[in-house]
């Protein structure tokens, strides 16, 4: 157990070194472009080359890289050039909203893709278990986006029930969450639900499920205290990797209600090339990525006693 | 008499062989659904020429509501954008970018990760460490956000989309490959062909491959589905296939501003592309069902 977080501490160390280090080397690929966009297109090379030099761009990128590594190790994430403040400053508070859009999300897409799959695993090839599986694969074949503008039409335009734009700049608004949380919720619960579904659906076909049936246990005792026992193993792997997804997943979804999270700051500095915020942004990604991976694994192996550690 | 003996047990060439277990998607009406969407969005794409009322790129007369007669009669069914282009004449047009570039994209990824998976999961050892790691940092790292970074950086063009796809899909199809090798690895008829003294690369190509052929086309339809989702997105972003030709993320960005006071602009182009993304899914349905079935 212990061999086994130790070692997994030291894959995430190593998995972030090498991250940075490539981030380094492509944003390196147009350095010019950086200067291009702090200073402007209608700026001649004289001027850009002076902004570089001040911003110790000349410097061999080993150098660099380096100074940057030492200064992220004492908790000094660097500057952002494109918001002018320390990356730490705007950081936490976008990873915090981000934070309250996908608990948001995740408070309605674990119970709904749970009963949801489960209702359609426990009869296979039912009508009520076709429903589900055709209506979620349709919601997830709408793209973000694409839902999005559907929805938008449908709520803010036709029904003019929400506001379309979530900008919370009045402070706090639970209205204002509304919108970007749906059109989450509708793009992630099909994958759980069928996750879900084919893990019912695999529990059902059992010898000691079909045991249980013909001793003349009710049906509702069947599913409650034998079936939902195992077949809620699998989902949980896959909630805890859908919390990696909505890191990133959020992206679209806060750029089009101009929601101030985490993706929407993460997109802006990739098309600045704000090399730093983009660096510390990329560390949060892959530590969160690791670290839920991590709990998926160790909670797999504490719920399903049949897995040791190797 | 020996002829015909010999005859007999000869078998279908692959190529019929293939047809015929293709064929059995029929068996399945979802999958058949699928099929029939993806191909509706292909014969439109090759008779674009054919079937859209307007040219794409023509500006004829803006902010048309659908169903208006334009100034020769012609009908703009689906309205017209904010600079009087006929969106429906864009929405057929624009198909043909996404079923270009997403199946090459996807081609693309497969042509690097197979053979990288290949030979971690035939070789094992430090090939497969090394492959192994490699993959888990590129997939420990937000796809999209790769996309973002890598088309910023190098620019915005088709060639790059490919490139950003190809880079960041690559990965996730060495470790299904991966996982698949290591399975078939150990089977009889590798054992066969290695004692008979074929070469690796022939053992993984020739023996391994084939027979991993399953897994791997309904990985690629949904592959696919994702991949147009992706180019959706890139051009939703700004930073998709360069204008003025129709792209349909980026007809959803260039009228998302409007979408309150004209959402049929966003709304038909946001249909076109869930409909061909549902489309791949319902035939990676389909074809998952017939294939566990036998």
């Amino acid at each position: 157990m212990m061999i086994f977080i130790v070692r997994r501490l030291g894959t995430t160390v190593l998995t972030m070194v090498v991250v940075s280090i490539l981030l380094f080397l492509l944003l390196e690929i147009n350095v010019e472009g950086v200067a291009i966009k702090v200073l402007g297109a209608y700026t001649n090379e004289e001027q850009r080359n002076i902004w570089l030099e001040q911003h110790g761009y000349f410097l061999p990128v080993y150098v660099r890289y380096f100074d940057w590594l030492g200064n992220f190790l004492i908790g000094n994430f660097g500057d952002s050039i494109r918001f002018k403040v320390p990356v730490g400053q705007i950081l936490w508070p976008r990873l915090g909203n981000t934070g309250i859009l996908g608990l948001a999300t995740m408070g309605v897409v674990v119970p709904l893709s749970l009963v949801l799959g489960v209702l359609s695993g426990m009869r296979e090839g039912s009508k009520l278990d076709r429903t589900i599986s055709v209506t979620s694969i349709v919601t997830t074949s709408v793209p973000e986006f694409a839902s999005a503008v559907l929805l938008s039409a449908v709520f803010v335009f036709y029904l003019d029930l929400l506001p379309g734009t979530s900008s919370m700049s009045d402070g706090f608004s639970l209205v204002q969450l509304i919108m970007p949380a749906m059109v989450l919720v509708l793009y992630d619960f099909g994958y759980v639900t069928r996750m879900t579904r084919a893990s019912m659906a695999e529990v059902m076909m059992t010898n000691y499920i079909r045991t249980a049936v013909l001793k003349g246990l009710p049906y509702r005792a069947v599913i409650v205290r034998h079936a939902l026992r195992n077949a809620l193993i699998a989902p949980f792997t896959v909630i805890m990797l859908q919390i990696n997804w909505l890191l990133s997943g959020v992206i679209v979804v806060e750029f089009f209600f101009a929601y101030k999270g985490f993706g929407a700051l993460l997109l802006e500095a990739s098309l600045n090339q704000d090399i730093f915020l983009i660096e510390a942004c990329a560390m949060i990604a892959v530590f969160v990525a690791v670290a839920t991976q991590t709990i998926a694994d160790l909670g797999y192996t504490y719920l399903n006693p049949r897995i040791r550690f190797a | 008499m020996t002829d015909l003996a010999v005859q007999s047990i000869q078998r279908e060439s692959s190529i019929l062989r293939a047809l015929k277990s293709m064929a059995l998607i029929r068996e399945s009406v979802v999958g058949m659904i699928g099929l029939a969407l993806i191909l509706i969005w292909v014969l439109t794409a090759l008779f674009a020429d054919a079937i859209a009322p307007f040219p794409p790129n023509a500006t004829i007369m803006p902010m048309a509501s659908p169903g208006t007669a334009g100034p020769d009669g012609a009908v703009f069914w689906l309205g017209t954008d904010h600079i009087g282009r006929d969106i429906l004449s864009r929405i057929i047009y624009g198909s043909r970018q996404v079923l270009l570039y997403a199946p090459l994209a996807t081609f693309c990824a497969y042509a690097v990760g197979v053979p990288m998976g290949l030979a971690a999961g035939y070789r094992r050892g430090m090939t497969d460490d090394a492959l192994s790691f490699l993959a888990n940092v590129i997939l420990s790292f937000p796809v999209l956000v790769l996309y973002i970074i890598i088309i910023a950086t190098i620019g915005a063009s088709a060639v790059n989309i490919v490139i950003a796809v190809t880079f960041a899909s690559a990965p996730g199809i060495f470790r299904i490959v991966r996982g698949l090798a290591l399975d078939l690895r150990n089977r009889e008829y590798v054992a066969a062909a290695e004692t008979r003294g074929e070469t690796p690369w022939r053992i993984m190509f020739v023996e391994i491959l084939p027979n991993a052929r399953g897994p791997l086309i309904v990985d690629a339809c949904l592959r696919v589905g994702y991949v147009i989702i992706t180019i959706g997105v890139l051009g939703f972003l700004g930073l998709g296939l360069p204008p003025p030709d129709p792209d349909w993320g980026g007809m959803i960005n260039e009228t998302r501003q409007m979408a309150m006071a004209f959402p049929y602009m966003t709304v038909f182009p946001g249909i076109a592309i869930s409909s061909l993304v549902l489309g791949f899914n319902l035939l990676a349905d389909g074809l998952r069902e017939v294939s566990l079935r036998d």
